[in-house]
């Protein structure tokens, strides 16, 4: 018999516990509990962002949230039966889910509510220092909010780590009667879900970081552009804005005050060069997503020509908490010129993937080793991709690099948005070469030449290399070839595509018959 | 020139243009829900479109073809999209995409002889921790493997032809 008081359980809605099951265990235990009539409340919260445990399912007991996990429909009987709403032991349990290493050992201040709270309720949002940092804002002066973001050391999380407290400075800086807050939820890397499980899991500090940029740089209108591949972001996104309108945290008077804020989402279409901000803001116009030359900036010349400032978001998502905390508390995490948490994605074959979020310097080998714990095969670890398709391979023997921008720049590598994915002695890196000039070729908007044809005879190049025609000729061929692309092409796209060629090809000389 | 001016009936997408007050930064919007109702962009609901918001056809088509999601044929029935990009390579995404190439005897971005699946390859569904991953028909799936790829369409295969 239970006590007093009804039990509050915890099954993530997060895509990522749904692909493996999270609705057929929330269905399980509902059942059970109509069998045992038992007086039971069930949270769909995020995810915690440890992935191998999922579906992750939370009990809260007198003792804190404890965990048990990876659960599957088959087992809600003896969980019921080992008693886990006490917090009864089980071959599943985990222990207090804050004690868990991988969790107790991160830094979260972008992810401090991830997995804790229902992502759709505004009271749960608010009891875990939610809409501080907005109504520390509304009292700001759009320059303290400016010098407050800049001051924090924040940098684009989205890839190109532009300091976001200047984006916004210069948008403040210009005189128009209309300027935008684009938030660039177009995050096509592999091996990067930072921006999914943040939208699904704590949709409200992705908003709230948005209306803050709006009143620091004098914007009434947000547009969130969010990738068709994320269909659960979308719908708890859309349903986030509808509430938040309902409260007027949205609209004339936001929270009481003069401020004015509206948001629309846009849905893109499938093409990875829409992060790209210029490519973004041609497909918010209902245009093809082809790049454009900078200048003018977006932040003086963006979205229907207007002042825009495009941030990622993380980084939108981070401001909330640096108003609310302060810039120092922000910039004390963190090294050299990376100031503040990154949220790193574990991906590929590892045994503990998910999401860490750590200050910048932690070393790569403890993520993948001590967070990650490996590769989940069994076999044994001979690269990561870091920063997305246009990241570098890493061989095992440069896994001491601390994270941070300016190191992982040196070293020819990028941090980009935070994923690294695990590949073990099975790769064959010629193919990973090839597929990164294959992926140019498919995702290119074509719009400059080195990207749109250098991608298609960079390609053909590796295919010669491979089948051991004229190896030495043609490895200078495409050395020289990426060279072209890495300073002719106008974005990033086609400018960093050789960056997995030339590492690969400098780290694994052997898989390319050197 | 005749038929441009004799098919501006797609009644559907005219109504979806209406809803969007006939705005042209709309248009990928439009086309997402005209394609939901028809399954495809059809001529006609393409000219409709161009007509209601004011832009050419060869601009529509020019949206419509830089973008992978638009389709200009009858979809099959279930829609399979596994994900090809570097982290669920990492898992064996290349092996169990050959797969289903061969048991449903076709190629990527082509269907099965009875229309029942479609093969897609998309570049990342942000599953990146739980791959090899795969949509299908709108539902998210990690950790697929080709037996349980082929349980799951099986499942909704045999659905259909139950109806």
């Amino acid at each position: 018999m239970m006590t007093a008081g009804q039990v509050k359980i915890f099954v993530p809605c997060d895509a990522a516990a749904l692909s493996v099951g999270a609705d057929d265990v929330a269905a399980a235990i509902e059942e059970e509990t109509a069998k045992r009539k038992i007086d039971l409340q069930i949270i769909r919260n995020g995810s915690r962002g440890m992935m191998w445990l999922e579906p992750l399912v939370e009990v809260e007991t007198g003792q804190g949230r404890v965990a048990y996990g990876p659960v599957t429909e088959g087992d809600i009987v003896s969980l019921f039966e080992a008693e886990f709403l006490t917090g009864g032991d089980h071959e599943l349990a985990q222990g207090p889910t804050e004690e868990i290493p991988y969790l107790a050992n991160q830094e979260r201040l972008t992810f401090l509510r991830c997995g804790v709270i229902d992502p759709l309720s505004l009271e749960s949002y608010e009891s875990q220092g939610g809409l501080d940092g907005l109504r520390n804002a509304l009292k700001m002066a759009p320059t303290e909010i400016v010098e407050a973001v800049t001051e924090s050391g924040l940098r684009g999380r989205g890839g190109a780590g532009f300091p976001t407290g200047i984006k916004w400075k210069t948008a403040l800086g210009q005189q128009s009667d209309e300027k935008f807050i684009c938030c660039n939820a177009d995050e096509g890397d592999s091996g990067t879900f930072a921006d999914r499980m943040l939208m699904e899991g704590d949709p409200f500090s992705v908003l709230e970081g948005m209306v803050i940029a709006g009143r620091a740089v004098g914007a009434a209108t947000g547009y969130i552009y969010l990738r068709s591949e994320y269909p659960h972001a979308i719908k708890t996104m859309r349903r986030a804005v509808e509430i938040w309108r309902e409260e007027g945290l949205l609209g004339d008077h936001i929270d009481g005050s003069d401020t004015r804020f509206g948001i629309h989402i846009r849905i893109g279409a499938g093409a990875y060069i829409c992060g790209e901000e210029s490519s973004m803001l041609e497909s918010l116009e209902g245009k093809r997503g082809q790049v454009k030359a900078k200048p003018p900036i977006p932040a003086i010349s963006g979205l229907f020509g207007k002042p825009t400032i495009v941030n990622n978001v993380l980084s939108l998502a981070t401001t909330p908490v640096i108003l609310a905390k302060g810039a120092a508390h922000y910039k004390n995490f963190g090294m050299g010129r990376s100031r503040g948490t990154q949220p790193f994605q574990l991906a590929g074959d590892i045994a503990r993937g998910g999401l860490v979020e750590k200050a910048f310097g932690v070393t790569m080998r403890e993520l993948i080793e001590t967070f990650g714990g490996g590769a989940r095969s069994g076999k044994s670890v001979r690269a990561v991709q870091a920063g997305g398709p246009l990241g570098a391979y890493i061989p095992t023997s440069g896994f001491d690099i601390e994270m941070d921008y300016e190191a992982l720049a040196e070293a020819g590598a990028m941090l980009g948005h935070g994923g690294i994915v695990v590949f073990n002695d099975s790769v064959d890196m010629a193919k990973q070469a090839r597929f990164a000039m294959e992926f140019c070729e498919i995702e290119s908007c074509g719009k400059c030449t080195p990207c749109r044809i250098g991608a298609v005879r960079g390609k053909e190049t590796i295919d010669k290399i491979i089948a051991g025609e004229n190896r030495a000729e043609n490895l200078e061929i495409l050395d020289d070839l990426c060279d072209l692309m890495t300073d002719a092409s106008l974005c990033a796209m086609g400018g960093l595509t050789p960056m997995p060629v030339q590492s690969a090809v400098k780290h694994f000389p052997e898989d390319f018959g050197g | 020139m005749t038929a441009l001016i004799d098919n501006l009936d797609h009644e559907g997408a005219r109504q979806i243009c209406e809803r969007h007050s006939n705005r042209p930064d709309a248009l990928l919007e439009i086309l997402h829900e005209t394609q939901k109702a028809d399954g495809y962009l059809s001529d006609d609901a393409l000219r409709t479109v161009a007509d209601a918001v004011n832009i050419s056809r060869a601009d529509i088509h020019g949206v419509v073809s830089f973008y992978h999601d638009y389709k200009r044929e009858t979809p099959a029935k279930h829609c399979v999209k596994l994900c090809r990009a570097e982290a669920c390579q990492a898992v064996g995404s290349e092996a169990l995409a050959a797969h289903a190439e061969k048991k449903w005897n076709t190629v990527t971005g082509g269907k099965s002889a009875d229309g029942q699946v479609g093969l897609e390859a998309v570049y990342c569904l942000g599953n990146c921790a739980l791959g090899p991953a795969a949509m299908i028909d709108g539902e998210l799936y990690g950790r697929v493997t080709p037996e349980r790829l082929e349980a799951l369409i099986a499942q909704r295969t045999e659905q259909t032809e139950g109806e």
